[in-house]
C-alpha cells in the first residue's frame, strides 16, 4: 500500500461511523488500515451491503500490499509469504517474516527421514516472551523417481506435525507425484523453469496450489516467466531469481535482491512484485567442512532476511547456525512501531509465597523475559518487579539514570507489596545494579534486606542455592 | 480394399490431387485404420505422429468438400455460436464468465526487466583517512580510508569506494574474555605490543585498538602518563593505524585520551571516543591539536548524534574530515533491531543531504560476546533445544552481528574473534565483487548428496 492518508482510505468507507468495527469513526478506521492493524473484511457494512460493492473493490486494490501476498499451508501453520510494503524496516515495519523451510530428500531411507523430520519440527528456542521455530519442510527428489517422491511426501506427512510443505524438482512427472499426496494441505511447488513451465503451470491449475518460477541470474527471463503465469490467471508466484553462494555470482545475487524489492514497492511495479525465494542451502555446494558450510549457509541468511528475501530453503540443522538465525530474523521483524516494553509492576512466577525472593528487573521486554524464562524454566517459584526504565535494559538504565534507588523504591510502594507478609523480606537486585545495595538499604530502612543477584540471569539457579534463603 | 496404404502415403496422395478434378469420386465401404502397435504400446511420439498425419487428411478432405460446395464452415463454428442462439441463464454465463476456461500459453512472453536508482541519493558521506604515514608526518606504514560512499553499501546505485575495515582489540591490561575468544590471546595478554603483532600478523586486522581500560578509578586507576605507554608500544610494534580507547569511565577519559592525543601527534590516530555526558569538547580538541580523528559515540539515538556531531564541529572546531560516528551497536539477539534501523536511518539521512550525519561509522561489535547465547555452556531454559557447541557459537555470533551493520552502513568495525574476522572479510568483500569463485550450477541443490 502507497497510500499513507487515512482521507483518502475514507472516501472508500461508508463513513456512517456505525462503530461495528469497535472504532469510534470510520476514520480512525482507516488511519488502523494504513498501519496494516484493522483488515477490510472488519468493515461488516462495506463488505455485507450491495451498495458499497464499487467501494470495497476500490478499497481491497488500495490497501492490497505492493508485493503480493501468498499464502502456503493449511490450518494454524499456514505461512503467509511476501505482503510487504517498505524498503527499509524503519519506513514502518516488514511484516512477513521469511519462512525458513529445511530440507529432507527422498533418498534418505526412512528412519533417518523420520528423525530429520522430527528434528525440524521440534526445534525450538526462548526469546522476549515467544517460542521461535521452523515454519517449513523443503521435500527434495535427489532419484526423480515419482513413486519414491511420492512415499517420501507421506511419510514427511505422516510425521510433521501440519507444518507446510515445499515440493523440489524440475521433473513434472515427480511434482504431480507429490502432489497426488500432498495437494490438500497446498504446498509450494518448485520450480516452474524455462523447460518445464507450460506442464508445471498445469499443475499449479490443476491442483490449485502456489508455484515457484526459476529462472536464475536473469531477471527479464524472470519477469517474462511471471508475466506469462499471470496472464494464465496463475498469481500465487513465488520468484527464484539464483542463489549464487559465492565469487562475483554473490555479489549479483545481492543486486538482483535488492532490484527486485525496488520494483516492487518502490515503483509498484506490480507485473513483478511477488515474494522472492532464496537458497542458503546453497553454501553446501562450496566446501566440504560442516562448519564452514553452516557459517556461510548463515551468512546468506542474514544477508537476504536483511534485504528481501521472503522464504528460504535451508540445511544446516546445528544449534550454531540455527539459533543466529533465528535471532537475526526476529530482531529485523520486530515491529519498530511499537516499543518491546512489558507493563511495570510485580509479577508472579510459578506459585510465589511468603518464602519467595523477590527479583528486580526492568521493563524492556528482553530483559524481563530473560529474567522470567530463566527463573519459570527452573522450577523457581518466585515474584519479580519490573522497574518502568522505559523499556531500557539493567546495564543502560543504571549508566543513564533511568534506574535508580529513590525510583525503585516508588515502584514497591505503588505496587502495594506487602513485605510484611514475607518471612523472608528481602529483594535480589540485578549484580549489574550491585551500587545501589548501600542506598538501598538505607531508604528501605530494615523493611527489607537488599541482597545482590548474578550478573546474568542464567545464574539465578546456582545464586538460589548458595543464597536462598538468606541467612 | 485390397492394397494398404499408410497414412503418409495417403495425406501425400492427396496433396498431389488437384482436389477440384476429383469429380465423380465415391467412398465405398467402411474405412478401417489398423494401427499396428508393436510389442512397445503406443508412445507419445507415435500418437503426435498420427494425430498429425490424420489432422493433415483431415484438412485435405475439408478442403475437398469445400470445393464441392460443401458448407465446411458451419461445422467449424465455435461453440459460443449455439450459446447466442439459446442464451443461458444470466447466472451460469456470468459463473462462466468468472472462471475463464484454463489455456496454457502457447509461448513465453517477452518482458524486460528494468528498475530505477534512489534518486533522493544526492550526497556522499565524508571520506576519512585514518593513521599518517612518514611523508605525512607519522610512522604508519600505510593509512586506511573511510567513507566516501554515495549510496547505500552493496547497492547497485554506486560503487563503494573502500571497503569495510576491521580493527581489532587489543587491551592494556588482562580481562574476562569468552572461552572461545580468549584461547586466540593467552599467550599475548600480559603484552600489549606482541597481542598487536599478532592481531595484524597472524589474524589479518587493518587496525588495532588499544583499550587503556587499566586507567578506570575501579580497575588499576592507572595514571595517564603512565598508560600512554602502552600505546607507545603497540606504535612501536605494528605499523598499521591505531586507535585510542579509554576504560569508558567520563570523568577519567578525557585526561588519558588528552595524553594519548598529545603522545601520538602526527599519527593521525582514532580517539575513541567523545560522549554528551563527558567533557567532550576537551577530547574534541584534542584531536583538532594533535591531528586525530574524534570517534563521536551516541546510544541508539540519532538525535543525540547529531547534537555531538554539531558541537565538536562547531563548539571544539573539529573539521569534518576528522569525525567519525559511533551510535552504539546492540548485538544479535540483545537489541540489534535498535542498532540496526538506528545506524541505517543515520546513513539514509546523510545520502539525502543532512550534513550532520554525512560521516562514516563505527561498531563495537565485540559487543557480540556479552550476549549470553554466545559464550554460555547450555541453556538456562530447560525447555530449549540443545545449544550445541559454545565455541562454534560464539564466533557466528560476532560475524552477524558485524554483517548486519555492515548492511546498515557501518565501515568500521571494533572486533576479537580471529574466525569472526575472517568472515566478515570475506563476504564483505564478495559482495563488493572482489573475489572470484567458480560459482555451484544453480539447481545442483535438488539433487546435493549431504
Amino acid at each position: 500500500m502507497k497510500e499513507t492518508s487515512p482521507l483518502n482510505l475514507y472516501k472508500l468507507l461508508p463513513q456512517t461511523n456505525c462503530k461495528k468495527c469497535g472504532e469510534e469513526t470510520c476514520m480512525a478506521f482507516a488511519a488502523g488500515l494504513i498501519a496494516r492493524t484493522r483488515k477490510v473484511e472488519e468493515c461488516t457494512p462495506l463488505i455485507d451491503e450491495k451498495k458499497y460493492a464499487k467501494k470495497l473493490d476500490g478499497l481491497r486494490t488500495t490497501v492490497a500490499p505492493e508485493l503480493k501476498m501468498i499464502y502456503v499451508g493449511v490450518g494454524e501453520r499456514q505461512v503467509k509469504v511476501g505482503g510487504e510494503d517498505v524498503m527499509y524496516r524503519h519506513q514502518m515495519t516488514f511484516f512477513n517474516k521469511p519462512p525458513f523451510a529445511y530440507d529432507v530428500a527422498d533418498n534418505m531411507e526412512e528412519a533417518k527421514l523420520i528423525e530429520r523430520v522430527k528434528k525440524i519440527t521440534t526445534w525450538r528456542k526462548f526469546y522476549i516472551g515467544k517460542w521461535q521455530g521452523v515454519e517449513m519442510i523443503a521435500v527434495r527428489s535427489v532419484t526423480d523417481d515419482p513413486a519414491k517422491f511420492a512415499a517420501c511426501v507421506k511419510t514427511v506427512m505422516a510425521n510433521g506435525d501440519g507444518f507446510p510443505l515445499i515440493l523440489c524438482s524440475f521433473n513434472p512427472a515427480v511434482l504431480k507425484a507429490g502432489l497426488e499426496v500432498a495437494a490438500k494441505e497446498k504446498p509450494l511447488i518448485y520450480a516452474a523453469n524455462k523447460d518445464n513451465w507450460k506442464e508445471v503451470a498445469q499443475l499449479a491449475y490443476d491442483y490449485k496450489v502456489p508455484v515457484t518460477l526459476s529462472v536464475p541470474f536473469d531477471l527479464d527471463g524472470l519477469k517474462s516467466m511471471a508475466v506469462t503465469f499471470s496472464s494464465m490467471g496463475l498469481t500465487d508466484l513465488v520468484l527464484d531469481p539464483g542463489t549464487a553462494p559465492n565469487g562475483k555470482m554473490l555479489q549479483q545475487t545481492l543486486l538482483n535482491f535488492i532490484n527486485l524489492r525496488r520494483a516492487a514497492v518502490e515503483e509498484a511495479q506490480r507485473d513483478i512484485a511477488y515474494p522472492v525465494m532464496v537458497l542458503p542451502i546453497n553454501a553446501w555446494l562450496t566446501t566440504d567442512d560442516p562448519v564452514r558450510a553452516a557459517y556461510w549457509e548463515s551468512v546468506l541468511t542474514a544477508a537476504f532476511v536483511i534485504r528481501g528475501g521472503a522464504i528460504m530453503i535451508k540445511h544446516s540443522l546445528e544449534p550454531h547456525s540455527m539459533m543466529p538465525d533465528m535471532h537475526l530474523r526476529f530482531n529485523i521483524y520486530t515491529d519498530p512501531r511499537t516499543p518491546v516494553q512489558v507493563k511495570p509492576g510485580i509479577y508472579k512466577v510459578g506459585n510465589p509465597g511468603p518464602e519467595s525472593p523477590v527479583f528486580l528487573t526492568t521493563n524492556f521486554a528482553l530483559t524481563y523475559y530473560t529474567v522470567e524464562s530463566d527463573v519459570a524454566s527452573n522450577n523457581i517459584d518466585a515474584y519479580i518487579i519490573a522497574i518502568n526504565t522505559d523499556g531500557i535494559g539493567v546495564q543502560a538504565s543504571v549508566a543513564g539514570g533511568q534506574l535508580t534507588p529513590a525510583k525503585i523504591l516508588d515502584s514497591f510502594n505503588e505496587a502495594g507489596f506487602d513485605w510484611a507478609g514475607q518471612k523472608y523480606p528481602a529483594m535480589v537486585l540485578p549484580g549489574m545494579a550491585a551500587k545501589f545495595s548501600g542506598e538501598l538499604e538505607d531508604l528501605f530502612a530494615g523493611k527489607a534486606k537488599i541482597m545482590v543477584g548474578p550478573e546474568d540471569s542464567g545464574r539465578i539457579i546456582g545464586w538460589m542455592k548458595d543464597f536462598w534463603p538468606p541467612k | 480394399m485390397a492394397e494398404k496404404i499408410t497414412l503418409s502415403d495417403l495425406n501425400k496422395t492427396l496433396t498431389e490431387m488437384n482436389v477440384q478434378s476429383l469429380e465423380g469420386l465415391k467412398i465405398e465401404g467402411d474405412v478401417e485404420i489398423d494401427l499396428d502397435i508393436g510389442a512397445g504400446g503406443v508412445g507419445p511420439l507415435f500418437a503426435y505422429y498420427f494425430g498429425e498425419q490424420a489432422a493433415k487428411i483431415a484438412m485435405q478432405l475439408m478442403e475437398f468438400a469445400k470445393a464441392v460446395g460443401y458448407p465446411v464452415q458451419n461445422l467449424m463454428q465455435p461453440v459460443a455460436v449455439a450459446q447466442a442462439i439459446a442464451p443461458a441463464p444470466a447466472e451460469i454465463a456470468a459463473a462462466a464468465e468468472a472462471v475463464p476456461a484454463f489455456k496454457i500459453a502457447s509461448a513465453l512472453a517477452s518482458a524486460k526487466f528494468s528498475v530505477g536508482v534512489d534518486k533522493t541519493w544526492k550526497h556522499p558521506i565524508q571520506e576519512v583517512t585514518l593513521g599518517a604515514t612518514k611523508a605525512d608526518g607519522g610512522s604508519r606504514g600505510h593509512v586506511v580510508k573511510l567513507g566516501g560512499e554515495k549510496a547505500m553499501p552493496f547497492f547497485p546505485d554506486a560503487e563503494m569506494p573502500h571497503a569495510p575495515k576491521i580493527t581489532m582489540d587489543v587491551f592494556d591490561m588482562p580481562i574476562g574474555m569468552a572461552k572461545a575468544v580468549k584461547m586466540h590471546y593467552e599467550d599475548v595478554i600480559n603484552s600489549p605490543g606482541e597481542w598487536a603483532k599478532k592481531a595484524v600478523k597472524e589474524f589479518g586486522a587493518d587496525m588495532v585498538t588499544v583499550h587503556l581500560i587499566s586507567t578506570d578509578p575501579l580497575l588499576k586507576d592507572t595514571p595517564a602518563q603512565e598508560a600512554v605507554k602502552t600505546v607507545e608500544e603497540v606504535l612501536q610494534a605494528v605499523d598499521v593505524p591505531i586507535c585510542i580507547g579509554g576504560s569508558g569511565n567520563p570523568d577519567k577519559d578525557p585526561v588519558v585520551l588528552s595524553k594519548a592525543a598529545e603522545v601520538c601527534q602526527g599519527e593521525r590516530v582514532l580517539i575513541a571516543s567523545a560522549n554528551l555526558n563527558m567533557d567532550w569538547e576537551k577530547i574534541g580538541k584534542a584531536c583538532v591539536d594533535n591531528g586525530h580523528v574524534c570517534l563521536a559515540w551516541t546510544q541508539l539515538e540519532i538525535n543525540s548524534q547529531k547534537e555531538l556531531n554539531r558541537k565538536l564541529m562547531k563548539v571544539a572546531g573539529v573539521p569534518r574530515e576528522s569525525i567519525v560516528m559511533d551510535p552504539t551497536t546492540a548485538a544479535l539477539a540483545y537489541g540489534l533491531d535498535f542498532a540496526y534501523s538506528n545506524m541505517e536511518r543515520i546513513r539514509l539521512g546523510a545520502l539525502k543531504g543532512d550534513d550532520e550525519l554525512t560521516f562514516p561509522m563505527s561498531s563495537g561489535t565485540t559487543n557480540a560476546w556479552g550476549v549470553r547465547e554466545s559464550w554460555m555452556v547450555r541453556s538456562p531454559n530447560k525447555d530449549d533445544s540443545d545449544w550445541g557447541d559454545r565455541m562454534l557459537r560464539g564466533p557466528i555470533w560476532e560475524i552477524l552481528t558485524g554483517y548486519s551493520l555492515a548492511m546498515a552502513g557501518v565501515d568500521i568495525f571494533m572486533m576479537m574473534h580471529p574466525t569472526a574476522v575472517a568472515y566478515l572479510h570475506e563476504i564483505t568483500q564478495s559482495l563488493m565483487g572482489r573475489i572470484e569463485a567458480k560459482t555451484p550450477d544453480a539447481n545442483a541443490w535438488l539433487k546435493m548428496g549431504v
